[in-house]
């Protein structure tokens, strides 16, 4: 902490994570929610019953307050890029803006157009206008995730770009690389379908509180079944994509997927560890276990990362120190190149500048040579390329255990509710009304690992988060933080306050 | 995706776009204006309610433009994203905190087990109108004030003044342009009332303040058109690309660029007009005049910024530090991939323009606050 830029990097992110935490309570309950309210009105619509109708809108007030400080927050994360995040919005703003600028044209403002008819529109459009205005701000909510995951996913695998030395940035060369880089679209479907999951789990639970208090049962009931068929379906969608993002990650970025399983030395028949406690005084390189306890199946992790459960997994120590036997460069390797890739940047801006256009020719010529590892050239330890790797450990697999346990309570749901008794299902109602809370831990775990993950990069592999971070004194940051934490959590509880009344109320209001 | 644009044409379409997208902003401060005016307006909770929910229905489309007003900044001029956001960092902040506070207020106001009270929210509410809208002024006349700052080689920043941003705010030209800007949302704010709000007594409040206001931002806004007219401004040489300074330079814009004075002077017109017909005339369509004269006058501002061979952010400590949309801009192939996604903008105002067609068709009235929408209502 003594140094005075690992200071503002260190409030920068902390005041990022608490920024896109915060906006990640609000936001899969939006998507989700937002496809949940469209399918009971659309029943609605359908039946003409006017039950359907008060069951909408019980749960669109649910929506409506939840999405106004879903929108708060999103606001601070687009302008703390400008912000907190000053070098990195230059250098990537070539490739980033677009999404961005995509996401504000086609999504916001159909969610903001359609918004105000879904909440007042039922006396003055006709109903099938109002349907699809209730459709149109779940399409545009969903639609809005679609560009933002796009350049978090060029984050975590840059691709379609190249780096220009004049102006010391990043450029697009390929917009539709970028676009449909495999790991974009995976990290879309599966967060997206991940927030339905949440949803579902929050409208059963709501739902599972008024059987258990023998209040709007019948209202209770409808909302169930359909969250629970939503939210099954969601939650094989959810399995299938972090199947093929964890695929993404092995080949993409190694290191996060050894972290995830807390794997320093690598091994063919890599196993998956069910259940472990990671030793946290563990370092890349020493001879320390890296779990007091724990308990692995073997082959799993092979068979995740490569298809085969006989393949090779690298681990930490291999992408750290290298692997000559399994031609795996390091990152102290890596960290030579790159800090050449530095200097002859340095060379060659220099050249140009004192109009020396042969010296900056050959400076170029070797730059192009070293500038795929340009970010090592950054670190100062080969041990910085490892990110955190307990909280990504456990964040993991909380993720995975939750995620296993979420399509069975839909199931279970489903079956009583067949049966017809599920109002009696005490035991299973409660786990509903608890499962709300699971939903969110399972999700904010998720972007933990994926971000947490991914460190030190702010762009994998070519550009560290400190030397993204804007030149800026830290008590600025850490004033904004704090500002931040207390104004955040005033409205969050505030809201959740409101939510409760709200839920106190019901849909008799 | 090569593009048929050159780079140069690309850099100017979107300085344009990114200043209509700022202009059709500054026309939905209505919503920020009607905000402040709460307090001075409503003589009771009824009016005060109906000046809330007229606003409320378009609060959103307000604070959406203002995010792809800094989604296009980001996106066109990056650099401009990077050097003001990081460096004007408390101006951008507490811009940011006031519309935090917005964004929550109007659905919590009225909502039960609230924990703060509704006046609190309507304190936001006035907060983020004034506040929010002097700050988006300074913000803005830094543009023609300067900012203290350097680029280094590789383009990254560092700030001469440990305020970063504050200095800006209490700036006498960037005040003045803030409280203009103010003023000038409250007219606009109460133009919507008289046009959207079906209330004898408010109507006619609405109809006195805005002349009232004009009348108020009158000295801000002669400051602002005196300063531009006889400051030195930030010259750019074409050939070299060396920023120097031009004495009358913004004066030589708006003589060199005769489609830059007809937008100020016609908007200008067009607002006044505005507040003629509603405060005196007692037509309800004055927000229409208003709105497109604030358009105008936006358009004629960000092209003083812009064009004629002028640095739009300019450093005042490195003037060859300064920003010109050329040194600022992205990519001709980035460029050229928004133009071509620009393309959708008309579909999507066309949607835009159905929906309140459809939505204010009636006017608010008292009945619809309390009727069977009543819970929905802010």
């Amino acid at each position: 902490m003594g140094d005075p830029i690992l200071t503002t990097v260190d409030w920068a992110r902390a005041q990022f994570a608490l920024t896109a935490m915060y906006h990640w309570i609000f936001v899969p309950l939006t998507l989700g929610l937002s496809f949940l309210v469209a399918f009971f009105e659309s029943i609605y619509v359908k039946t003409g019953n006017e039950e359907w109708k008060k069951l909408t809108r019980f749960w669109m007030t649910l929506f409506g307050i939840n999405f106004a400080i879903g929108i708060a927050t999103g606001i601070i994360l687009e302008f703390e890029f400008g912000t907190n995040w000053s070098n990195y919005s230059w250098m990537v703003g070539d490739i980033f803006g677009a999404p961005l600028a995509i996401e504000g044209i086609f999504a916001f403002f159909i969610e903001a157009t359609f918004f105000a008819v879904m909440f007042f529109g039922w006396q003055k459009v006709s109903k099938r206008f109002h349907l699809f205005s209730t459709w149109m701000v779940a399409v545009g909510s969903n639609l809005s995730a679609v560009w933002i995951l796009v350049a978090n996913g060029w984050m975590q695998f840059p691709t379609g770009m190249a780096f220009n030395p004049d102006k010391a940035r990043f450029e697009m060369q390929n917009f539709w690389d970028v676009a449909f880089s495999p790991v974009a679209v995976h990290k879309f479907t599966h967060t997206t379908s991940s927030a339905f999951v949440l949803a579902s789990l929050f409208v059963m639970g709501v739902s599972a509180l008024f059987l258990l208090q023998e209040r709007h049962q019948k209202m209770a009931k409808r909302s169930m079944v359909v969250a629970a068929v939503f939210g099954f379906v969601a939650s094989l969608f959810v399995g299938l994509t972090g199947d093929e993002a964890a695929f993404n990650v092995a080949h993409h970025q190694p290191m996060k997927l050894a972290a995830m399983e807390g794997l320093y030395v690598g091994q063919v028949k890599a196993p998956i560890v069910a259940m472990g406690i990671i030793n946290s005084s563990k370092k890349p390189g020493d001879d320390l276990p890296a779990f007091y306890q724990e308990t692995k199946i073997p082959g799993l992790l092979s068979l995740l990362a490569n298809r085969d459960p006989n393949s090779f997994v690298p681990g930490i120590n291999d992408l750290v120190f290298g692997n000559a036997e399994r031609n795996i460069v390091g990152a102290e390797q890596r960290m030579i190149t790159g800090k050449a890739a530095l200097a002859e940047l340095a060379h060659y801006k220099y050249a140009k500048e004192t109009g020396n256009e042969t010296e900056a020719a050959s400076a170029l010529a070797l730059f192009d040579q070293y500038k795929g590892d340009l970010g090592y050239g950054y670190l100062t330890s080969p041990a910085e390329a490892a990110p955190p790797v307990a909280t990504t450990f456990y964040s993991f697999h909380i993720m995975v255990v939750l995620g296993t346990l979420f399509p069975l309570i839909f199931l279970l749901v489903l079956y009583f509710a067949v049966k017809g008794t599920l109002e009696y299902q005490r035991w299973l109602n409660l786990t509903c009304f608890f499962s709300i809370f699971l939903g969110y831990v399972a999700s904010q775990a998720g972007w933990v690992v994926a971000e947490v993950g991914r460190q030190p990069w702010a762009i994998q592999g070519l550009l560290p988060v400190g030397v993204a971070t804007t030149n800026i004194a830290a008590s600025n940051v850490q004033t904004t933080f704090f500002i931040f934490l207390t104004l955040f959590s005033a409205l969050l509880l505030a809201e959740i306050r409101i939510m409760i009344k709200q839920i106190k109320i019901g849909p008799e209001a | 995706m090569t593009g048929i644009l050159d780079h140069s044409i690309l850099q100017q379409l979107w300085w344009l776009i990114a200043s209509v997208v700022g202009s059709l902003f500054l026309f939905l401060t209505f919503v920020q204006g009607g905000q402040t005016l709460i307090f001075t307006l409503a003589s009771s909770e009824e009016e005060k309610s109906l000046i809330i929910n007229a606003m409320g229905r378009k609060w959103e489309l307000t604070f959406t433009t203002l995010v792809l007003f800094g989604g296009a900044l980001f996106a066109a001029f990056p650099l401009f994203y990077a050097t003001s956001f990081g460096g004007a960092y408390w101006v951008w902040m507490l811009i940011l905190f006031t519309f935090i506070l917005q964004a929550v207020s109007y659905e919590y106001r009225k909502k039960p087990d609230n924990i703060l009270g509704a006046r609190t929210y309507e304190i936001f509410m006035a907060i983020n109108g004034s506040v929010g809208l002097i700050l988006i002024g300074a913000a803005v006349g830094t543009f023609f004030t300067g900012s203290r700052f350097s680029l280094n080689l590789y383009n990254s920043v560092t700030w001469a003044t440990p305020y970063h941003g504050l200095e800006a705010a209490l700036n006498p030209f960037n005040l003045a342009f803030g409280l203009f800007l103010m003023f000038l949302a409250r007219i606009l704010g109460a133009m919507y009332i008289v046009s959207h709000v079906d209330h004898k007594h408010l109507v006619k409040q609405a109809r006195k303040a805005t002349w009232i206001n004009l009348l108020w931002a009158l000295p801000f806004l002669l400051t602002v058109l005196i300063s531009l007219a006889t400051m030195d401004g930030f010259a750019v040489n074409p050939a070299t690309g060396v920023v120097f300074m031009e004495s009358g330079k913004y004066l030589n814009n708006l003589l060199g660029m005769p489609a830059v004075l007809v937008l100020l002077v016609g908007g200008l017109g067009s607002v006044i007009y505005g507040v003629a017909a509603t405060g005196f005339l007692g037509k309800n369509s004055g927000i229409w005049f208003g709105g497109i004269g604030t358009v105008l006058v936006g358009l004629a501002i960000f092209s003083l910024a812009g064009y004629h061979n002028t640095a739009f952010y300019p450093s005042s400590t490195d003037l060859q530090s300064s920003l010109t949309i050329y040194n600022a801009s992205s990519s001709k192939y980035t460029l050229t991939v928004m133009s071509c996604v620009a393309l959708a903008v008309p579909f999507v105002l066309a949607y835009i323009a159905y929906v309140w067609k459809l939505m204010d068709a009636k006017q608010l009235t008292l009945t619809e606050l309390t009727g069977e929408d009543a819970k929905d209502m802010y």
